[in-house]
């Protein structure tokens, strides 16, 4: 299968298999004009396969999102045809507006105009809390 | 600009500090009494807790100043749609100080996010009550003399207690503290502050339903209140509310210098014939929150006094 490269843009690579739609999804990509590429079950050495998505333009990508759905996954540059930079995404350390907390106690569950915070408090395990009550994500 | 949201937010220094200020004034009461004149205190209680507040205004009448604010929702502009941001921009323009309880666990957070005067959380919710834990902590200071080297006991509803759970994590920073947790199953430490704080810090701690067994080893207990509504069944509750009430035939065994605290109000938790022994210090516990509310504003206000 023969995609074709891009120009100017940026190549989300190494996303965990089944997560490129997610991705699309929450990152907006579909209010882009431009053209965007989803490459599902790709064969990958390291991980057996992997989705890609590539983005025909250059797009602000939330670093934010990208990190808390799929730390793995890295975003390649493009600048006249050649990878300029490849960066890696990481769990963040906070997370402004990516989920809602579901505690029914929070302050959040009645005012809806507060802006969902949430902290990276275990890193390990991959756990996030909301600023506000301390629940779980 | 400094406000208390969690116990947390205060370094052990800052508590040790606070501790200080609060027996000072309880032993020189006079050296304090104006010197928060021309200040305003504004309760604002978004759900009833009339001892919380009643606490927070005593402490600053006795401090020279003045309260203003309102008792429960329907009384403020809550109850016309206002959301906490505006309460707190609107009331920071009358008062120099806020004290907030809000059955929205996080409303003094997001008070203290738009606020321009200090705001103490006054509890919120099942979540936070520091100065509850900050009246905990006096209360063992005075009667132990210290915040290190002791054996607490907590008993009784550990699972939805949120002065359990904030007390455990304060103490959690003082060397040498056992913890002694005596509940029924239902009602055990949930795994998380077990893990995320007991664990975490090295706390040395046991697990019994038995009360009774363990009361020679304390040198505090911190008895709560098991609610009703947390059981499924009535015969169950009965049940396991009177395996955990204390009374003076139980102490028969335990320390002659064992503190007894209460957050309060206590239902049948513990036998009013405990009341006259000396071991008993939840009445003596109230009146430390006064105190300790009083260190705190004049924390929060940057008042010192020489």
């Amino acid at each position: 299968m023969h995609i074709d490269s891009i120009k100017e843009g940026i190549v989300l690579d190494h996303i965990t298999a089944g997560n490129a739609m997610k991705i699309y999804n929450l990152l907006g990509l579909d209010k882009l004009e431009c053209t965007v590429a989803i490459i599902k079950n790709v064969p990958s050495k390291k991980v057996g396969k992997k989705d890609i998505i590539k983005i025909d333009s250059n797009f602000d990508v939330n670093l934010e999102i990208l990190g808390y759905v799929d730390p793995g996954t890295t975003i390649d540059i493009i600048h006249d045809s050649k990878l300029v930079e490849k960066k890696h995404v990481d769990l963040p350390d906070t997370l402004h507006g990516v989920i809602k907390c579901k505690n029914p106690r929070c302050i959040t569950s009645v005012e809806s105009n507060l802006e969902q915070v949430f902290t990276l408090t275990d890193r390990d395990n991959k756990v996030y809390r909301c600023i506000y009550c301390e629940a779980k994500a | 600009m400094r406000s208390l949201i969690s116990i947390l937010d205060l370094s052990v220094e800052e508590i040790a500090e606070l501790l200080e200020v609060a027996e000072d004034i309880i032993a020189n009461p006079k050296k304090y009494s104006e010197i928060c004149h021309g200040k305003k205190l504004a309760t604002l209680f978004f759900e009833p807790s009339t001892r919380t507040r009643l606490s927070f205004e005593a402490a600053m009448m006795e401090l020279g100043g003045n309260c203003l604010g309102f008792s429960e929702a329907q009384s403020s502009s809550a109850s016309k749609g206002e959301t906490v941001a505006d309460t707190t921009r609107v009331v920071s323009c009358y008062a120099d100080i806020i004290a907030m309880r809000h059955p929205k666990e996080g409303a003094p957070l997001v008070a203290s996010m738009y606020s321009t005067v200090p705001v103490i959380n006054a509890g919120d919710g099942g979540h936070n009550h520091p100065t509850q834990t900050l009246t905990d902590l006096l209360t063992i200071k005075r009667k132990k003399g210290k915040l290190t080297d002791f054996t607490i006991g907590f008993c009784g509803d550990l699972k939805f207690g949120r002065t359990v759970h904030s007390l455990i994590q304060a103490l959690s920073r003082y060397e040498n503290v056992k913890v002694v947790l005596i509940s029924p199953d239902e009602l055990k430490l949930p795994s998380y502050i077990k893990k995320d704080v007991l664990q975490k810090n090295n706390i040395e701690y046991v697990q019994t339903d038995n009360l009774e067994k363990v009361l020679p080893e304390l040198d505090v207990l911190y008895m709560t209140r098991v609610q009703k509504e947390r059981f499924l069944s009535e015969e169950e509750y009965i049940r396991l509310r009177d395996s955990y009430i204390l009374t003076k035939a139980k102490l028969k065994n335990a320390k002659e210098d064992l503190s007894i605290l209460h957050p309060l109000p206590r239902v049948n938790e513990i036998s009013t014939d405990v009341d006259s022994d000396s071991r008993a210090c939840y009445f003596e516990q109230v009146l430390n929150g006064k105190y300790v509310r009083m260190a705190l504003i004049l924390k929060l206000l940057e008042i010192t006094v020489d």
